[in-house]
C-alpha cells in the first residue's frame, strides 16, 4: 500500500481469515482481503456467537468493540447492513464484520458483550431503524425528540419534511413542513465521458442502429423523398391563417432608415419651483 | 412554625422522640442543555439522593446537523470542510483521518514533506485542543487563573493555523494527496522559537498553579476511576484509556504519515481518576512540542502535494498557463475525482481518542456513506456508571476530564 494510512499489523490479514474460517464455521458466509482490510460477512442470527468468539478465542482476541455502522442498501432484498469495527490491542489488528438485515427483521444486540454497544444500535435504530433484540433501551439519540422517520436511509430527502422555527404569534418553537424557496438543487457533475450512467438529450441519435450500407453522401437539398412527387406541398397564402404571411419588398414596409420617433426630445414641462440660473451654478 | 423551631432546637417529645429525620426521595435534575460546564449542548438527566448521583442519562443530540448525510450529497473535496467543524477544538486532526481514508481507497502516495507538514500541524492542533480541555477543566472545578493563561497558547495557535491556511479555525488545510499549500519558512521559524520560549513558559507556569494544587487534587484524585477492563469494554481510547494504565496510542502502534519517524513517549496514568487524565493530557502537549521540534528538524524541501494530477488540482498560477491544467482544475472541482470502490475504516490518534471514518465507496465522485465514530460517544455513555456514587459537584470534573466536544458527538 502507498497510502501513508494508519499502518496496523495488516500482514496477519491472511493468517486471520484462516483462524475465522476454522473458528466460525457455517456462521461465516464470506471472508475478504480488500483495500488491506479484513470484512467478515457472517448470519444475522449468529452475530452473539460470533462477536464473542471473536472476542475471546485465543489467536483473534479483539477485545475492543470501536464502532457499529449501519449502510443501507435500497436495492438489495435485505437492504440494511451492519457493521462492527473491532480493534484487538494484543494483536494490534483491525477487522469490520458485517450483517445484513431489513427495517422489520430484528439483529440480536451485542451490548451483553460490549456495554458501549448500547448507544452504537441506538443510533442505527435511530438514523436507519434497524431493530436489535436484547438492547433494553432502544430511544432515538441523535435526532430531536419526537422525530419521525429514519434521516439516513437512502430514500430520506435530505432536506427532510418539517422545518421548525420560532412563531412570535405563539410565544415558542413550532414545527411545520418544509418550505424551500426554490426547489432542492443535486448537481451532477459527472463527466459525459466517463463513468455518466444516463444518455444526455440527443445522445440517443448515436445509439440508434445504423442502417446497412454506407452513410448516404447526398446533402438536405438534393434528397428527393420517395413520396414528393404524389403530394406537391403548397405555400399557404395570405388571408388562410391567422397570421398573414406577406413579403416585404423595400425599405418602406420595413421603416428601416427612419428616426425612431420614441426618441425625440421633448420639452419638460416648467417647474415653477425651480428658478433657472444659467451660467451662475456653483459648477459653472 | 413552632415545630420547625423546636426541630432546630433539637427539642424532642414524647410522640416524635428523633429530630430532623425528613424523608428524603430520590429527585430528578436537568444538568443542561445550556449550563456552562456541559462544554457545549450536553444534557444530563440526573437522578439525585442528596447530592449523590444515583443515575445520569446523557441526552445528546442538541447539536445534530447530519454531517453524515450532507456528506453523501458532496464530492469528496466538499466534504473535508465538514470534518473541521466536527471536532471544532482540532479540525486539522478531523480532517486528517477523512483525508487518510481517501487516500487509502485511492491508494495514492503522499509527499514526504507534506506527510511531515501533517503531522506538523496535527500535532499543533494536539496542543491547542488540550489547552481548551486542560483550561476549561480547571476553570470547572474552580480555578479561573490557568485557563486564562493557557487561552494565550491557544490564540497562538490560532495564528499559526491562520498563516498557514488562512482560517483560524476551519482550515481545510489538509487534502487527499498532500495539504493544500506549503508554508512559508517564516511561519516555521516563528513556530520554532515558539516552541522553545513562549509555550514552555506559559504552559508550566499554569500548570504549575494546578498541578500540585490541594483543592484541585481534592476535587480530582480518586473521582470517577476506571480499571483496565472496562475502559476496554466501554471503548475508551486515547487519554481516556491510556489515564486507565493501558500505554494504547495509534500515532505509535498504527502509525500514519510519518509518526514512525518521530520518537515520543506515551503518557500513563496508574489509578484511572480524573486526575491521571488531566495529568496525561499535560504531558501529551510536551511530547507533542517534541514531535513539532523533529518535523521542524526533519522536514525535507519537496512537493507538498501528489503530483497526480487525477486527484490533485493545478495550482492557480499553472492553471492560467497551461490548457491542460485549466481543463484538470475544472474537471476536479465540479466533477471531483473517483474513488474507487470498497470500504475501509481508517482510524487516527485525535486529541481525544480514537476518531474514525468507515468510508464506503461505490467508485463515483462522491461518498456512498461516511460513518463517523465519534470519541465522545464511548466516553460519554461511561459517564453513567463513572458518576454512580459521586456527588453532584464531581459531575463537571468527571466530564471536564473526559474532553467531550458536541460538534463531533452529535455530528
Amino acid at each position: 500500500m502507498r497510502a501513508p494510512a494508519p499502518a496496523y499489523a495488516a500482514h496477519l490479514n491472511g493468517e486471520t481469515i484462516d483462524t475465522v474460517r476454522a473458528t466460525l464455521g457455517g456462521a461465516l458466509l464470506d471472508a475478504v482481503d480488500q483495500v488491506g482490510e479484513v470484512a467478515l460477512y457472517v448470519e444475522r442470527d449468529s452475530i452473539v456467537s460470533t462477536l464473542t468468539s471473536l472476542r475471546d478465542m485465543p489467536g483473534l482476541e479483539y477485545q475492543q468493540l470501536m464502532e457499529i455502522a449501519g449502510v443501507d442498501y435500497p436495492e438489495r432484498s435485505e437492504r440494511f447492513e451492519v457493521v462492527y469495527c473491532l480493534l484487538s490491542l494484543t494483536r494490534n489488528h483491525r477487522l469490520h464484520v458485517h450483517v445484513s438485515t431489513d427495517d422489520v427483521k430484528p439483529v440480536p444486540s451485542v451490548t451483553g458483550i460490549w456495554p458501549v454497544a448500547g448507544w452504537l444500535e441506538r443510533e442505527i435504530y435511530d438514523l436507519y431503524g434497524v431493530l436489535f433484540t436484547g438492547n433494553n433501551d432502544l430511544r432515538r439519540i441523535l435526532t430531536d425528540y419526537g422525530f419521525r422517520g429514519h434521516p439516513l436511509r437512502k430514500d430520506f430527502p435530505m432536506t427532510g419534511f418539517v422545518e421548525m422555527r420560532y412563531s412570535e404569534d405563539e410565544k415558542r418553537v413550532v414545527y411545520q413542513p418544509v418550505s424551500l424557496a426554490q426547489d432542492f438543487r443535486n448537481f451532477d457533475f459527472q463527466s459525459p465521458w466517463e463513468g455518466a450512467e444516463y444518455v444526455l438529450p440527443g445522445d440517443e441519435k448515436g445509439m440508434m442502429p445504423e442502417g446497412k450500407g454506407a452513410p448516404t453522401p447526398l446533402n438536405a437539398d438534393t434528397i428527393v423523398k420517395a413520396d414528393a412527387a404524389k403530394a406537391p406541398t403548397e405555400t399557404p397564402k395570405a388571408g388562410s391563417e391567422p397570421y398573414a404571411k406577406t413579403t416585404t419588398t423595400s425599405t418602406a414596409d420595413t421603416g428601416a432608415g427612419n428616426g425612431d420617433a420614441g426618441n425625440t426630445p421633448r420639452e419638460k414641462p416648467a417647474d415653477a419651483a425651480v428658478v433657472p440660473t444659467k451660467g451662475e451654478g456653483q459648477n459653472q | 412554625m413552632s415545630d420547625y423551631v423546636d426541630e432546630l432546637m433539637h427539642v424532642t417529645d414524647a410522640d416524635d422522640p428523633t429530630t430532623g429525620d425528613v424523608t428524603i426521595s430520590n429527585y430528578t435534575i436537568n444538568f443542561g442543555p445550556q449550563h456552562p460546564a456541559a462544554h457545549g449542548v450536553l444534557r444530563l438527566v440526573m437522578e439525585l439522593d442528596g447530592e449523590i448521583i444515583e443515575r445520569i442519562d446523557p441526552h445528546v443530540g442538541l447539536l445534530h446537523r447530519g454531517t453524515e448525510k450532507l456528506i453523501e450529497y458532496k464530492t469528496y473535496a466538499q466534504a473535508i470542510p465538514y470534518f473541521d467543524r466536527l471536532d471544532y477544538c482540532s479540525p486539522m486532526c478531523m480532517e486528517h483521518t477523512f483525508v487518510l481514508a481517501i487516500e487509502k481507497l485511492l491508494d495514492i502516495e503522499v509527499p514526504i514533506r507534506a506527510q511531515y507538514l501533517r503531522v506538523f500541524f496535527a500535532e499543533l492542533t494536539r496542543i491547542s485542543n488540550h489547552m481548551l480541555n486542560l483550561g476549561s477543566h480547571v476553570m470547572d472545578v474552580g480555578a479561573m487563573t490557568p485557563n486564562l493563561w493557557l487561552f494565550e497558547i491557544r490564540e497562538d495557535c490560532y495564528n499559526f493555523f491562520e498563516r498557514a491556511s488562512g482560517a483560524r479555525m476551519h482550515h481545510n488545510y489538509m487534502r487527499p494527496g498532500g495539504v493544500h499549500q506549503d508554508v512559508p519558512l517564516n511561519l516555521l521559524t516563528d513556530i520554532a522559537d515558539w516552541l522553545d520560549t513562549r509555550l514552555p513558559r506559559l504552559f508550566e507556569d499554569a500548570i504549575s498553579l494546578v498541578a500540585d494544587n490541594r483543592i484541585f487534587k481534592q476535587r480530582n484524585v480518586d473521582i470517577a476511576t476506571v480499571s483496565r477492563d472496562d475502559a476496554i469494554a466501554w471503548g475508551f481510547s486515547g487519554p481516556m484509556i491510556r489515564a486507565a494504565g493501558i500505554p494504547w496510542d495509534l500515532r505509535k502502534s498504527q502509525p500514519y504519515d510519518v509518526y514512525d519517524q518521530v520518537e515520543f513517549d506515551i503518557p500513563v496514568g496508574t489509578r484511572g481518576d480524573c486526575y491521571d487524565r488531566f495529568m496525561v493530557r499535560v504531558e501529551e502537549v510536551r511530547q507533542s512540542a517534541r514531535i513539532m521540534k523533529q518535523c521542524l528538524r526533519d522536514m525535507p524541501e519537496g512537493p507538498i502535494a501528489s503530483s497526480d494530477r487525477k486527484v490533485v488540482p493545478p495550482k492557480r498560477a499553472e492553471m492560467k498557463q497551461s490548457m491542460e491544467a485549466l481543463i484538470h482544475h475544472f474537471k476536479l472541482y465540479t466533477e471531483g475525482y473517483h474513488v474507487p470502490a470498497g470500504e475501509v475504516y481508517v482510524a487516527t490518534e485525535s486529541p481525544k481518542g480514537e476518531f474514525g471514518v468507515f468510508l464506503v465507496s461505490d467508485g463515483s465522485n462522491k461518498p456512498y456513506r461516511c460513518k463517523i465514530r465519534p470519541t465522545a460517544f464511548s466516553h460519554l455513555q461511561a459517564m453513567d456508571f463513572m458518576s454512580r456514587g459521586h456527588m453532584l459537584a464531581d459531575t463537571t470534573a468527571i466530564l471536564g476530564a473526559m474532553d467531550i466536544v458536541f460538534g463531533e458527538c452529535d455530528r
